[in-house]
This record gives structure tokens, sequence and C-alpha cells, in this order.
């Protein structure tokens, strides 16, 4: 019989963009067939040797993955291996099983009883950020019975040709196996945008696609996977055509990058020398090699966030100050917009940083700088670090999610009283640093001429805005057909904005999904915006849609774009600007 | 025997890390230290015991040590509450 090829297509969240076409490299999640055995009176001591054996071992390789994690991740990831020292050296745990050994049980299956029942009693627990640390006793468990079993590792270090790894979740201690040259992407089962997994994939520059819930079970080790990080979909046993594809659209991107990495230095300006600035937004220091790589001029967008994920405890001041000042040192001459803390109510639940209740309507509860007003001590140390940075680099402030001038104001203020610490403590800080807010909730939009006012800028955040104006949940499957960036509402609403900041005379930037689509890059472009902040990736192609077009003419076409109804008169429009060779 | 009630007082309560601190700082001692929490026991140099606390904000926790440096350890105990349990 003839056994055709089928694509199975998965979808998934696109975590890291590009295309990679390879083998699986499964990672799999191992697991144990534990034996009880009765171990007789007279080697039970060699029982208890092998067991204390077990557990040197595992601390040695906890204290390894600490010190590597250290060096490539920095302390805060490297805390969570600490942890797990501790679980280790649990006297309770140690007695329980030795008890058991001593009683003439063999040693994996007294640690797994002992375990599994500390386990069990996490499971009872209300609270869900307790609950989880399940998991660190887990991986504990699952080291000391790796070693007592002396079973043969199957890591990322194994890798010796190019591979995608596939597997259930990547752990910070899988990470720091990975070898490179030899890893073209990832495919997990679980997993978000700010996931570990595709803060890792970032950096390296490699496509990821995460939350794919059954990858790992449906993907064979050594078959062929395409991985489209820019749609978020996994492809398992491709068909050739789909192969052929896949590789067409590889040849046609390295081919633009080629083009594209040719405008490098060049500035962002129009055919009638017209400037805008063309600046980065990034998620965490790692990235910055690549902002500079791709020519941005600046980073408009500095999320703090990743300061609060994969870890266990509050960034400290000093967390802070070193990762906006690394970032504004390596960015000199150029500035760095640092975002204050954009937590919400979602992205919050699973941190435990804070006993906060989960929310009927998360999105429009407790989050950004409202969470920073109501906890000011958190406020505090991320202002306090910023300040400080900006003694040693270029560093601009600005504010999420602000919806009035009272806010902004309660915001100030606190600002002030941290400047006046400094002061007393004789903390040199840039006494002049300009203060933003991002534009994303419709009410700030219809009032930004009065906010611009006590503002040094402006930036448009596009993916809250749109999602306020229009009603529409981004992530609701039955309704993203209603998210729509030309919708006339937001187009007039976008052109208030610019017009309000520059009445005012301050620059208005963008650091929304929508500055970076090439698609409204001339249409933004002639509604007046100064700054486009972009994903790293995403300069050169706005960069070259900007080059292609005189102001004046991107000023007429954003000017009939204004006056359309509808939909349809938009994309007509935008099409007929399109087949001028745009990009 | 001594005793000492102390409020846990930071925001985050005894999550991971100050689980961890409090068990580094009861393991100083030679006393035996124990966490009493509703109808719950736990021993106060066991990481895992503590985690299972779920001390939130607010919780009220007993402690009672008993040894020869008993006094020594709860004072340093509520010292390590009033101070850097946060970090």
């Amino acid at each position: 019989m003839h056994l055709t090829k089928k694509n199975i297509i998965l979808k998934g969240v696109a975590a890291s963009p590009g295309i990679a076409i390879g083998k699986v490299f499964l990672l799999e999640d191992d697991e144990y067939f534990l034996i009880h055995k009765e171990i007789p009176k007279n080697e039970r001591a060699g029982e208890l040797k092998r067991l204390d054996e077990a557990i040197e071992k595992t601390r040695a390789e906890l204290k390894t993955t600490y010190q590597k994690i250290n060096s490539l991740l920095g302390e805060n990831y490297a805390k969570i291996a600490d942890v797990h020292l501790m679980i280790l050296d649990d006297p309770v745990m140690k007695k329980d099983v030795v008890k058991m050994v001593e009683d003439g049980v063999n040693a994996e299956y007294a640690v797994f009883k002992v375990l599994d029942k500390i386990i069990r009693s996490f499971d009872a627990i209300e609270d869900d950020y307790f609950r989880e640390r399940k998991q660190d006793i887990q991986d504990v468990t699952k080291k000391i019975l790796e070693n007592l079993l002396g079973k043969e590792k199957r890591t990322l270090s194994n890798i010796d040709n190019e591979s995608i790894v596939v597997s259930h979740n990547l752990t910070p201690a899988d990470t720091v196996a990975i070898r490179e040259k030899f890893v073209k992407a990832f495919a997990t089962d679980i997993g978000g945008k700010t996931s570990h997994t595709a803060i890792v994939a970032q950096s390296l520059e490699i496509p990821a696609v995460v939350g794919l819930r059954s990858i790992s079970a449906n993907a064979l080790s050594g078959g062929v996977i395409i991985v489209d990080g820019n749609q978020g979909l996994v492809i398992l046993n491709p068909t050739e055509e789909t192969i052929a594809n896949y590789k067409k659209e590889l040849d046609i991107q390295a081919a633009k990058s080629k083009e594209l990495a040719k405008l490098k230095d060049l500035p962002a300006e129009t055919t009638d020398k017209h400037t805008v600035q063309l600046l980065a937004n990034i998620d965490n220091p790692d990235e910055v090699k690549s902002v500079i790589n791709n020519g941005a001029s600046g980073i408009g967008l500095y999320r703090s966030e990743f300061m609060f994920f994969n870890r266990s405890t509050m960034p400290s001041e000093k967390d802070h100050y070193q990762s906006y000042m690394e970032v504004a040192k390596m960015m000199m001459p150029h500035s760095v917009i640092v975002r204050s803390i954009d937590l919400g109510g979602d992205k919050l639940t699973n941190l435990g940083f804070l006993n906060m209740k989960r929310e009927q309507n998360p999105f429009m509860g407790l989050r950004a700088i409202r969470l920073c007003l109501k906890y000011p001590e958190i406020f505090i140390d991320q202002l306090r670090g910023i300040l400080r940075a900006s003694a040693e680099g270029k560093i601009k402030l600005m504010y999420p999610m602000i919806s009035g001038l009272e806010e902004l104001r309660e915001a100030n203020k606190i600002l002030e009283k941290v400047k006046k610490s400094l002061h007393s403590e004789n903390i040199k800080f840039d006494e002049n640093i300009e203060v933003g807010a991002m534009i994303e909730v419709p009410s700030a939009a219809i009032i930004a001429d009065v906010l611009s006012k006590e503002l040094d800028f402006i930036s448009i955040g596009t993916n809250d805005l749109i999602q306020y104006t229009l009603a529409v949940d981004r992530v609701n499957e039955n309704v993203t057909h209603l998210y729509e960036p030309s919708h006339p509402a937001i187009l007039r609403l976008i052109k208030r904005i610019i017009d309000a900041g520059h009445d005012s005379g301050i620059d208005v930037g963008m650091c929304g999904e929508m500055a970076g689509d090439p698609y409204y890059a001339i249409l933004l472009l002639g509604m007046g915006l100064d700054e486009f902040s972009v994903s790293p990736a995403q300069i050169p192609k706005i960069k070259k849609v900007i080059r292609s077009i005189s102001y004046e003419d991107a000023k007429e076409a954003a000017d009939q774009i204004l006056k359309c109804k509808d939909k349809e008169s938009i994309t007509k429009i935008m099409k007929k600007l399109k087949s001028k060779e745009m990009y | 025997m001594k005793e000492k009630i102390i409020k846990v007082s930071n925001k985050m309560g005894l999550h991971a890390r100050p689980a961890a601190k409090l068990v580094q700082t009861s393991s100083k001692f030679q006393s035996n230290v124990k966490i009493l929490k509703d109808d719950f026991e736990v021993d106060a140099k066991s990481i895992m015991g503590v985690m299972t606390l779920a001390a939130a904000f607010g919780s009220e926790l007993k402690f009672v040590a008993e040894g020869p440096d008993e006094i020594e350890a709860l004072n340093s105990i509520e010292e390590l509450f009033n101070s850097d349990l946060v970090e």
C-alpha cells in the first residue's frame, strides 16, 4: 500500500518569528517504572550509601546548573536552582527517606514515596501560587531518581546535528545545555509569549511556537517538522508540496533580509528628507544585540515585566537598576524609554507576589499604572532603579494605561517623592528625565490634548487601544475578525492623538503592533507620527517603506484614507499604495 | 520551651524565597523549632514543611522552640520577619 503524507497542522502561540524546516529532536519527559524492593538487612548499609551518593551527585548538578544559569541569564533565574538545593537538603525529607531504607525499602522507592506524599499535600492548598511550588519538589525528585537509576540523560547537549527541539516544556536547566549552532527552532506544549522558552528563542533569534498543547505527544523523533514562528503554526508530517512552499518562503525571506541589511546605517527618511525615528521594542537586555544589528536609533519601549517572571520574589531596586543601566549603557548615545510595570490581573495570578484575587475582567481590572498606584512600594523600587540608571545613560520613563489626568498626576507625585529621597541620599540621577505616557485607553486618547500639556512625550499603544475602542477581546477567537486596526474610528483616534501631541509641542510615537506592520507604515507616516517603535526584526522593513515614498505623498494618502467611511474603501486606497512597490 | 506568635507582614506571604530565609535562620540553632498554623505543625528547618504552610500576608504563625538556644532562635526569627524577609 502506498502511504501518503498528510500535513498535520497545529496552531500555537507565535513566540519568536521566523521559519525553520528540520528534523525533530524530541526531549521527552522521563517516566520511571519504580519497583518496591525488599532490601535484606546485610545490604541496607550499602543501599544508604547509594542514596547518599545520588543526593551528592544531584547537589553537584544543581550547583552547576545554578552557575550556568547565573552566567547565562543572571541571578534572578538562578534563584530557582537555589531553592532546589534547599529542598534537597531538607532534614525532614532526608530523615523519612533514611528511615524507610533502614526499614528495608529500596532507595528509589523511598525517595519517591516520601516526596510524593509531600507533593500531594500541596494539592490541598487553595492559593494558586503556593500550590504550584510543588513543581519545584517534582523537579528535585526527578533529579534524585535519575541519579539513583543511573539513567542516561537525553539533554539538549546531545544534539549533534541541526534539529528542531520539541518538548512538553523547556526548563531553565534544559536551555543551558543548548548547543546554539544545532538548534534551529523550538516547539513546546505549554508556554505563552512571555514564557521562558519564548524569551530564550528571541534572544537566540530562532523561531519558536509555544502553547501547542500536544506537540510532544504527536511528534516523532527524526520526523520532518516545519515551525512557522510568524503565524504560530507547526506542521508535522508535511507533504512535499508544503515543504517546497516553505522553502520558497525561506528563500524569499533570506533574499529580503540580505536586501534589508543594506539599509542598516541609512536614516529612516522619506524621499523629500522628512525624518522619523525608528526605535525598537524589547523585553529584556539580551535583545539589545539584535536592536543594534538592525540599526534602530534607540529603544522606544523597554518592557520591564520580564523581571517579574520565572522568579519567586519581587525584583529589588538593585535588580531594576542593573537591568536598565545595562541597556542604557549599551544603547549610548541613543535613548531608552523604560515603561513602568505593566503587569495585569491575567499576568499576575501565577506570580504570587501579591495576594490578588482572580478578576472577572482582568483587562479592565487592576493592571499597569493602576497596580503601581495601589502598591506604591513596588512602583517606588522600580522608579528608584530607573532614576539611578538615568545617571549612566539616556533614560526616559513611560507610564502604561494612563486613563485620566488625576492618575498621571498621582504617578508624578510619587516620582517627585522618589526624586526627593534620592536627593537627600545624595544619589545621582537625571534631574530632567523625560516622562511620557502610553495612550492606550480611549479616555486618554480623547483627552490627549490635556495630557500632552503635562508630559514630555506620548506613545500610542495600539494593541490595547484597538481592543478597548472596538470592545474586542483579542484572544477570543469568536470575535478576532472584529479586531481591525484600520477601522475608521481607530484611524481618527490615532490622528487626534498625533495632532494633540503636536499642538502641545511634543513628539508622538507608537509602540503597538500596528507600527511594526509595513502595511500601515505609510498611513502612519502621513498622519504625522514622529516615532515608530517596533520589534527589532521589523526595523529594516519599516525603514524600507519609509524610504520609498515622499512625505507629501504619504500625507495625501493619509488624508484620503481618513475621509473613508468604511473598511472597504480604506483597503482600496491602501492596496493602491502597496502596488507602488512599497515593500 | 518558649513560644512566640508572629504575623506575616510582607505582602507576598511566606513564598519560596522568604521561606528559604526562614529555614536558613532556624537551621542555625541547635533547638528544635516548630511552626503552628491553624491545625498544622511543621518543622521550621524544613523548606518543604514551611512552603506547605501556604502562609499568606496576614497569617498568624506560632513558633515553638525547645533546646539550649531556644530564646535566641525565636528572637532571630522575629528579627527576620521584622527586617529583610521581603528582600
